[in-house]
Formats: C-alpha cells, structure tokens, sequence
C-alpha cells in the first residue's frame, strides 16, 4: 500500500492519495472546477511539503479540466480568441509568480501568504456566491423567475484602448481587461496550485460581461494551458512536480470528475452553487483556524 | 561470521605486541540501503565485538567497558524559523541559519551517555543530540542560539531523523555487542557514518568508523535525477500524463 514519492521524499498510502483525488474530482465534475482549492490543503494537511503541494496539484487540476475543454469545444462554448487573450496573460502571471513564489519561499513567507490569499480570496468568493445562491433558492420558491442580469461590463474595463472584437463572447472591449484578468490568474495557478475557475468564471461573468454561452468553456481552456504552464514553471524552477504523486492524484481525480459531471445532471444548479460556496467557506475557516490557533511546532526547518 | 572472525584475528595482531587497551571489531548490517518504490524505512544493525587485551571480557567486580554508537547522515545548511503571534496570524518571525546540521542523526548507547562521558568529552566527539556542532552562521546571543538548535532538535526528533536510545545497545558476555537504529522513508540520500565509541572511566578508548550509502534506486532514481538535470522534459512529461489521463478518462466515459 505504501509508495515511496520520489521528489516528495517520503512514502503515502497509494490507496490515501487516489480516493483523494477521486473526492476532489467528484465534486470537480459537479461543480465544473478544477478542485486545486481543496487538493492543495489536503495533501498539506496529509503531511507532504506546500511546494510540493502546490506544483503538484496543478498538474491535477490539468487532467481534470481536459474532457471538459473537449466537450465545450464539441458545442461550440470555447471563444478561442478570448482564451488566448487569457491564457497569454496567464503565462506572464505564471512567470511572475514563479519569482513570487521562490522570492517568498526564500523568506519564509510561502506557508502563511499561502494560507492568507486562501482565506481572503475562498472567503470573500464563498460568502458572494452562497448570498447568490441563496436569493436565487428563495425566488425559486416563491415561484417567480430570477430576474435576468442585464449583461454589461464594468465601467473600468470600457476606458482601456485598444479595442478589438470578441465575436463569440459578444464584446468589443480592450484585451488588456482579459491579458490582466489571465495574469491575475495566474499568479493563483502558481502560487496556490489552483486553477482559478471560481475567480475568473465571475470575473468573466460581472467584470468582462461575456455571453454566458462561452464562460464556462473559456474559463476551462485557459485554466488547462495555465496550469500546464504552472508545472512547467514549477519543474524547471522549484523543481518539485512529484510525477508519481501527480499520476495518483490524476488517475482518482479524472474517474472521480465523469462520476460527478453524471450526478450534478440530477441536482438543481441552484442547491450546487450553494453547496460549493459552503465548502470553499469550510476550506477558507480552516484555513484562518490555521492561521490563528498556536501551531503545535513553532519551529520549522528548510535546508538550504 | 567468519568475515567477524578473520577480523578478530586481524585486530588480535597488535595485542600481541602489547597493547593494554581493548579494540573495537565493528560492523553494520547494510553497507547500501537502497530506496526503492515501496521505501517505509530500514533498519539498521550495528555490531560489533570488543576486543580485550588477552583476550578474555572483564572479570566479576572489574568496570565493563561501554559501547556508543552513533550514525550520522551528511551535513546539510538548514534555515530555523520560528513561529511567532503578528496581528493575530502565527507567522515565521525570526531565523536563524546553521551551516552544518546532519540531516540524520541517531545514537544509541549501552547507557545513558550523560552517565558515561562529561560535556566537553560530548562535545568534541558529538555525542548526544545536545551536544551537536551546528554553527550558527549569526552572532545572535546565545540563549537563542540554544532556542533555535533545540527547535530544531525537537522538530528532526518528530519527524524520525534525529533519534537518541539510551539503553539500546546490547552487550553480550561484555564482548559482543548490538544496537537497532531505525532510517525513516524520509532520510535523504547520501554518505551515512556510523561510529562506534569504546568508553571506560570517562574516556573515550577507541573509536571506529564504517561508512554506508543511503541511495535511490531504479525507478525512483531515474525520476529524481531526470527532475532534477532533465527538468523541462520532466515537466513536459507531466503535462503530456495529465492531459492524456484527463483525455483519455472522458473518452471512456462517452463509450460506457
């Protein structure tokens, strides 16, 4: 049962780690994200390096969003100009987190700026989405429609030059918005092993005001070049993408995703969303538990 | 046993010119531990004889010699950090470097080693995991000086890789002897020691040294070096086994 990871240097219960993988990919596919968010802190919380964690989980989060790019692509959901536009600043992100990343692991603040952008960031997005789901929830039941969100762009996004057309998302906006919104992005990929679907998808959503047709679909190819770009990053620069970690983790998670794509088909999109926002608020309170509860070692020990 | 034999009689050769101190005949069970892909950790055996001059173990009444033994993994430089409360978030706040802590380091002894030698005998030999040559590379005061190493002693002892066992050293008629010492999955590779102390009175009467290859193997080998000097093609590798798994698990699934 036990196998001995390589460049994690210290031996796991293969058995832990795919049924990890496999819950991580069950809710990836009901909910349509990568599930980076909860891998990286189980495997954490399972003893394995947060380096290790973070580089690692991002080539989960690759696996897991494959079939989904395939499918959008087969109905036509993926703007393609506006996912290059994405993952063209996802790359530059990726880059810059990866000197963040080392900068940080050279000051001894990787673990807690970790822990913090979690808390922030699954905090401010759980408690937004589960205020939505919940309205939507009541208006269900009162029997009326929830009103249709008039589709527009923020103001800040309409002041930048440059404009050019996106056919398939319906905008003609600046692609210096999306170039940002990918960078952003991309600096979580790296930093988090996340693959940061729960933030570009209201982003694209409430900032760019694309069609919703293509949200989904686009948000995925941009999250599959840049997590592979975060491992790649994180292979030639941190060097701790543990391969047989990742297949583990891949082999659960890619099963476990079709499992729930088919479960999600029997539930209301409504009681989804606000499942999901409860668990990104269970990942963020752990997380600000961590951060506030005396640590069981003070000390820690990085070779250098 | 017969290697143990010839030895003996190899190490008998200068008792017979008229050495009056007794001699260390040691050895350990493993001189390669290999980690392969289901690496839970190794034991090693450390034994050994001690050699008497005329060839017989103390009589009744006579002190007994006592056997230190002590294996040691290669130096590594470690930065310490410690913990403390900033605005409500416990965060690393101060560090402190050291250039030369062993990545492994455990002692058995056939007895408490506090008991057998004094502080500076300890010191010098570095016998005993208070008594280990860090060198802090800062001038912090001393007291922190200790904090840090104690942390870090502390932290090593947890994890398996510093380990101490009074006690653990068997002595059979006064002349054979053997002490267990666990090697956790974690250790890292390198060149491991393993010293054995010959002590009577407070002094250290012989000292000798083998020395043992802690390595990885086969597979785990060829992915640890390939990450290491072949990195952009490990990552490609990676990548090409998400998208492939991920890939070919949804083609499954619109067949099934």
């Amino acid at each position: 049962m036990d196998v001995y990871l390589p460049i994690a240097n210290l031996s796991v219960n293969w058995l832990v780690i795919v049924l990890l993988g496999g819950g991580v990919g069950l809710l990836s596919g009901m909910f349509g994200v990568g599930g980076g968010f909860l891998t990286t802190p189980l495997l954490i919380v399972y003893g394995i390096s947060p380096t290790v964690a973070a580089a690692t989980s991002a080539s989960q989060v690759t696996g897991s969003c494959v079939s989904g790019v395939v499918a959008h692509f087969r109905r036509n959901g993926v703007d393609v100009k506006m996912g290059a536009t994405l993952v063209s600043g996802g790359l530059i992100g990726a880059m810059l987190g990866t000197l963040l990343f080392r900068w940080l692991q050279k000051t001894g603040q990787i673990d807690t700026v970790i822990a913090l952008i979690y808390v922030l960031l699954l905090g401010t997005i759980g408690i937004l989405m589960a205020r939505e789901s919940l309205q939507s929830i009541g208006a269900m039941h009162n029997g009326g429609r929830p009103r249709a969100r008039k589709r527009r762009h923020h103001p800040l996004v309409t002041v930048l030059p440059f404009r050019t057309r996106y056919y398939r998302s319906g905008l003609y906006i600046s692609p210096l918005a999306p170039l940002l919104l990918g960078c952003f992005t991309g600096v979580l990929t790296t930093l988090l092993g996340i693959g940061g679907g729960f933030i570009l998808i209201p982003a694209m959503l409430y900032l760019l005001g694309m069609s919703t047709q293509v949200v989904v679909g686009t948000s995925l190819f941009q999250t599959l070049f840049v997590t592979a770009a975060a491992t790649m990053a994180h292979a030639t620069s941190t060097k701790s993408v543990d391969i047989v970690l990742a297949a583990l983790l891949l082999v659960g998670s890619v099963t476990g995703a079709q499992v729930g794509v088919r479960l999600a088909m029997r539930i209301r999109p409504e009681y989804l969303r606000l499942a999901l926002a409860l668990m990104v608020l269970a990942v963020a309170a752990r997380m600000a538990v961590g951060l506030g509860w005396r640590p069981a070692d003070l000390f820690t020990v990085d070779v250098t | 046993m017969r290697r143990i034999g010839r030895s003996v009689s190899l190490a008998l050769a200068p008792l017979l010119i008229g050495a009056a101190k007794p001699v260390l005949v040691p050895d350990v069970s493993q001189r390669t531990i290999d980690i392969a892909y289901s690496f839970t950790g190794a034991e090693l055996l450390l034994f050994g004889a001690i050699v008497y001059p005329g060839g017989h173990a103390p009589e009744r009444g006579e002190d007994p010699a006592d056997i230190i033994v002590v294996v040691r993994g290669p130096v590594q430089s470690v930065t310490v950090r410690e913990k403390r409360k900033i605005a409500g978030i416990w965060m690393n706040a101060d560090n402190l470097r050291y250039r030369s802590a062993p990545s492994y380091y455990a002692i058995a002894s056939s007895r408490p080693v506090d008991q057998l030698l004094d502080e500076k005998t300890r010191a010098i030999y570095e016998i005993g995991l208070d008594s280990l040559q860090l060198s802090p590379a800062s001038t912090a005061p001393i007291a922190q000086q200790d904090r840090f190493a104690a942390g870090l002693v502390a932290l090593r002892r947890k994890e398996g890789l510093y380990a101490d066992a009074p006690d653990a050293v068997e002595i059979a008629d006064g002349v054979l002897y053997r002490a267990r010492i666990r090697i956790p999955a974690l250790v890292p590779v390198g060149h491991f020691t393993a010293e054995t102390f010959l002590v009577r009175d407070g002094h250290v009467l012989a000292v000798a040294t083998r020395t043992l290859t802690i390595r990885k193997s086969g597979f785990e080998r060829f992915v640890a070096t390939s990450a290491d000097s072949r990195s952009f093609i490990y990552g490609l590798v990676v990548v090409a086994l998400s998208v492939s798994l991920g890939w070919g698990a949804g083609w499954v699934a619109r067949r099934a």
